[in-house]
């Protein structure tokens, strides 16, 4: 090779060695001054940007951080997978941020990430989806899974008069919140509704296109189909799109998590009888409250303390550092217009 | 065999037209796909009998044509155009925006404007790829990403959603006209009209001379940098259309639109015939390519493998037809150098 | 008077071959690889200024560990495109390495290094069969690559469906990332530096690395001069296979999650990369220290545009203009030079033919 490639290559690799050395002088302690005075810095980071049950409750979260005077920011990938969470997660620790409220694709695979920005002085409030216990400080629950699971059972089980097939349309295959819940479903179906059959469960990954056709595909795949659960409110809004243009409207019923603004059209037109939800917005209030409360030292997490949470009132830390927020709320044609979420 | 090439041949015109057509890539890849439905209606009659399945049979393939025949146009000249899904998704968010903030625009307008807007988009890569001789690869790569972060910034975490689009143009991704979906007839009418294109006008001709041999078209003084432009421009308009055909047929549009159906749109042209070094290939090829590739994805869970496996038939697919047209290309080679060798 | 046919004609001034060469320092830094560095050094500097947190114990720290699977890729991945080659599947053996590292630990339970070294000879046949369709069957490594593109990723994605392994020991997650003692540099450098410093010696320093830039200047020469091409390209798609699913192994560990999913999308980023590190996409010039340089610059830009809260999606932007502009940059430089030297085509002949019209008349009188 060249003699001047040669040395231009030497001299590229001492350029860039020294500028290296330079940048790791700056190795101060991993705790640098984040919070030092000034407003408590929130971070929301849900399980991926574009999902109007995530826009709803990152408002909340807003409008919960405004009150309490402290500086919000909202970032997320556009996939909703682990491996997307953590280079946010990354970035806070590097910011420094006080708080970072997070909805999990994964119970296990950000720990890492967490660790590093746990270490760095962050406190992790996870909300909608949780990690494992051991990874974050506090968890805010809407409502307990067995009664969201419950609740979506009860009412498909209405409307195809408690026999026949159904079939599960979830969001992303590792989700915690969708793991458990379905978890729940199959076996309060087994306990106590015998002659419904699951004969299928199929991810559309939070992403709307994905869920219409997997509707579709379903539907295809399963001529005797009677009922659909979709505990997503992407995946039931595309499904109810799908439904009602096609000949299954009004024979396969269609129930699970929904949006009322998403699923309103579709409750009116009788593709959809009814459906369940908590209220996003006052989810991500709280979270907010929760992870403020954590940065004062207001709460550590322990069983039975409480803080308050602005106009929601105040509130207790369960067992294993959960906090409730309520029960789920069934929506029909008769209360849907109520509503403006 | 030799014979044939030495001499008139002995079989009648009639004869050898049908033995053309029987033995082209074209009405292979149509059997194979013919066999796909024919198996999978075979395992579940409502594939094909009832009237959501053959609505669905027609109506899938809706936005797929359209970038499988823009990209033959491309191919054909010897590039590639990457970065036609991220076009997608700009044009699909761009009719929707449309929608929304001007209410009365008829439903024609929004399809002129799709195709403007993705025409603009292709004239970027064609001037760039034309002018600045660089590869056509490198250059819609980075288009790619370009096109897919004007896209994002633009829509934010905003997507569109059906109650923000007219009634009319919801109807339209359902609509049929005799049974056919109005859209995959929206296709099929650009397929006829740059298939003709394509056949029998000089500029259609004058793309297979340049995909061919690219020194010998210049030297021969084709028009080689405004032809491959032109070639780019119809890429992109095409790529527009299927936009504004996607936001119809799915009504939301999220960030995602169009990730990932460029390699799907490089792949129905490649199975369908369209050789990857340029030169040769047909347009109806590549459109029987792209049915091919959405029913296999639709008949799969059906017939029981799960749907996660189709990429790998995609895959496989692709490198049966390269490998396939290599061989083909190699016999054939070889038997013009015997019968040269034994005139 | 002597015959002015016979003698040649005076040339103005006697010019010797060192004449025709420009001096070390324009040789040595004028290249495209001291642009990059320069570049790269330039961007570093600007950020340790302006964007806060940059300079921060944690930013090189998260630098190096996020570009560290396209750094790796980026080492064998110059060599097939200075052969004029490219290889767009090396995404796809990541996720499929993932993948298996994942369903061999999780449900055959083989420990990570056993299902590490399976992993590795899986990318190894892979690499294999993209080198046997390119280099022995003649095929165009575009469409080859394509089709293996969807058939790996297919193939990892059909594996594991859509559930994703989560469930690795701490140790070996713990290992990806720690640090060298205390400094802001991960452990995975120093695996990262061995291998730059083989390919450097490869490409730079030995008989196959000549053999890999004569190919990418003209094949058939190269193959006259004994070159065997097949064998080298054939290699080299061997060596991308395996290392990139070397780099699944990292990735995998590195996050806690093997999904048939991972890394979509990174082959576009190699290849940026790789192009703004000076190679010729035409094939037949290249160094390791540009693509080097190329890499920690993407890397540099995206972690300084994260921390200025920019979204992803302007960091995409921005790579790819960058893509763009190198690419073009060549063909820019090529025409802005031929002109202002002259050196274009014709003129250098006529400007001869002119010179020797004049001395033959000066030579006449």
């Amino acid at each position: 090779m060249k003699f001047q490639n040669r040395l231009s290559a030497l001299a590229a690799v001492a350029l860039v060695a020294s500028l290296g050395l330079t940048a790791c002088g700056g190795n101060s302690d991993g705790a640098s001054g984040s919070s030092g005075g000034g407003k408590t810095t929130v971070t929301f980071l849900p399980k991926n940007l574009g999902n109007p049950y995530f826009d709803t409750s990152d408002a909340g979260g807003k409008a919960a951080v405004d009150e309490f005077g402290g500086t919000y920011a909202e970032v997320g990938p556009d996939t909703a997978t682990p491996d997307a969470q953590v280079p946010f997660i990354n970035t806070a620790a590097q910011q420094g941020v006080d708080a970072l409220v997070i909805s999990a694709d994964d119970p296990k695979a950000i720990c890492n990430a967490i660790g590093t920005a746990q270490s760095a002085g962050t406190k992790i409030v996870t909300f909608d989806s949780d990690t494992s216990p051991d990874c974050r400080d506090l968890f805010i629950n809407q409502a307990t899974a067995e009664g969201i699971a419950k609740v979506q059972v009860d009412e498909i089980a209405k409307q195809i008069g408690d026999s026949g097939e159904i079939a599960i349309l979830s969001a992303a295959a590792n989700a915690t919140n969708q793991n458990a819940w379905i978890e729940l479903m199959k076996k309060d179906l087994a306990a106590d509704h015998p002659n419904i059959k699951l004969v299928d469960t199929v991810y559309g990954n939070d992403d709307d296109q994905t869920s219409f056709d997997k509707t579709a595909a379903l539907l295809q795949a399963h001529p005797d189909l009677k009922g659909i659960i979709s505990p997503t409110t992407v995946g039931i809004a595309a499904a109810a799109r799908y439904l009602s243009t096609s000949e299954y409207k009004g024979k396969v019923a269609l129930t699970g998590l929904g949006t009322p603004n998403q699923m309103r059209e579709y409750v009116k037109d009788g593709t959809v009888t009814s459906f369940a939800l908590w209220n996003p917005e006052d989810l991500g209030y709280l979270a907010a409250y929760a992870a403020k409360a954590l940065v004062d030292g207001t709460i550590t997490g322990k069983e039975g303390d409480k803080f308050d949470a602005g106009k929601l009132g105040s509130f207790t830390v369960g067992a294993d550092a959960t906090v409730l927020l309520g029960d789920p709320y069934v929506f029909d044609k008769s209360n849907i217009d109520k509503f403006k979420f | 065999m030799t014979d044939l090439m030495l001499r008139p041949s002995r079989v009648s015109p009639v004869q050898r037209a049908a033995g053309t057509v029987l033995r082209s890539r074209e009405v292979a890849v149509a059997a194979v796909l013919v066999a796909v439905i024919l198996v999978t209606t075979l395992k579940s009659s409502s594939f094909l009998f009832s009237s959501d399945g053959w609505r669905d049979l027609l109506l899938t393939p809706c936005i797929l044509v359209p970038l499988a025949i823009g990209q033959t146009v491309v191919i054909v000249t010897r590039n590639v155009d990457l970065s036609v899904g991220s076009v997608l998704g700009l044009t699909a968010y761009l009719t929707g925006r449309l929608f929304l903030d001007h209410p009365g625009l008829p439903i024609v307008a929004v399809f002129v404007i799709g195709m403007l807007a993705g025409a603009v988009l292709g004239a970027v890569n064609g001037v760039l790829v034309a002018f600045g001789k660089v590869p056509a690869l490198v250059i819609t790569l980075g288009t790619l990403y370009i096109y897919r972060g004007i896209f994002l910034t633009w829509a934010g975490s905003n997507r569109i959603n059906a109650s923000d689009m007219p009634e009319g143009f919801l109807n339209l991704g359902t609509a049929s006209i005799l049974t056919i979906p109005v859209l995959i007839i929206i296709a099929l009418v650009v397929l006829a009209v740059v298939g003709y294109v394509l056949w029998t006008a000089r500029g259609g001709r004058e793309l297979y001379a340049i995909g061919s041999d690219p020194d010998a078209a210049k030297l021969y003084g084709l028009p080689v940098t405004r032809r491959v432009l032109t070639a780019f421009v119809v890429s992109g308009a095409l790529a527009g259309l299927a936009g504004v055909v996607y936001t119809a047929r799915y009504g939301t549009v999220s960030s995602g639109a169009g990730y990932g159906i460029e390699l799907q749109a490089v792949g129905a042209a490649v199975i369908g015939g369209v050789a990857i070094f340029g030169g040769s290939g047909t347009v109806w090829g590549a459109a029987i390519g792209a049915f091919l590739l959405v029913t296999i994805n639709r008949a799969l869970p059906i017939v029981g493998i799960q749907d996660f496996w189709q990429q790998a038939v995609v895959g496989a697919l692709i490198i049966c037809a390269v490998v396939l047209d290599r061989v083909l290309s190699v016999r054939q080679a070889r038997r013009l150098v015997e019968a040269r060798e034994l005139s | 008077m002597t015959s002015s046919v016979l003698t040649r004609p005076d040339t103005p001034a006697t010019r010797t071959y060192a004449s025709y060469s420009r001096p070390l320092w324009q040789r040595v830094l004028l290249t495209r690889e001291m642009a990059v560095i320069a570049l790269l050094v330039g961007v570093l500097v600007w950020s340790n200024l302006n964007v806060p947190n940059f300079n921060g114990p944690l930013t090189l720290y998260f630098l190096f560990l996020d570009i560290t699977p396209i750094l790796l890729i980026a080492l064998p991945m110059t060599l097939v495109i200075i052969t004029g080659e490219i290889d767009l599947s090396v995404a796809s053996v990541v996720g499929l390495s993932s993948v298996l590292v994942g369903m061999l630990h999780h449900d055959a339970g083989l420990s990570i290094p056993a299902a590490a070294v399976v992993a590795l000879v899986v990318g190894a046949v892979c690499g294999a069969f993209n080198g046997f369709l390119v280099s022995y069957v003649g095929l165009p490594s575009l469409a080859v690559t394509i089709g293996t593109l969807a058939l790996y990723r297919g193939i990892a994605v059909g594996l594991l469906g859509t559930t994703a392994v989560t469930d690795f020991p701490e140790k070996w997650t713990t290992l990806a990332q720690d640090r060298i003692g205390t400094s802001s540099y991960p452990v995975v450098l120093i695996p990262i530096a061995v291998l730059a410093i083989l390919f450097a010696l490869l490409l730079h320093f030995s008989p196959f690395g000549r053999g890999v830039f004569e190919i990418g200047l003209n094949d058939e020469a190269a193959h006259f001069t004994g070159v065997n091409v097949e064998r080298t390209k054939f290699w080299l798609f061997v060596m991308t296979g395996t290392v990139s699913a070397l780099a699944g192994v990292y990735y995998t560990l590195r996050y806690g999650s093997a999904r048939g999913d991972n890394a979509t999308g990174m082959e576009l980023q190699v290849i940026a990369a790789v192009l703004l590190g000076g190679v010729s996409i035409f094939g037949g010039r290249g160094a390791l220290h540009g693509v080097i340089a190329g890499v920690v610059l993407i890397g540099a830009l995206s972690s300084a545009m994260r921390l200025e809260s920019l979204t992803v999606n302007v960091i995409n932007i921005v790579i790819g203009g960058l893509l763009v502009l190198s690419v073009m940059s060549t063909s820019l430089l090529a025409w802005l030079s031929a002109l202002t030297s002259g050196r274009t085509n014709g003129a250098l002949r006529l400007g001869r033919r002119r010179q020797a019209a004049m001395h033959h008349r000066k030579g006449d009188q």
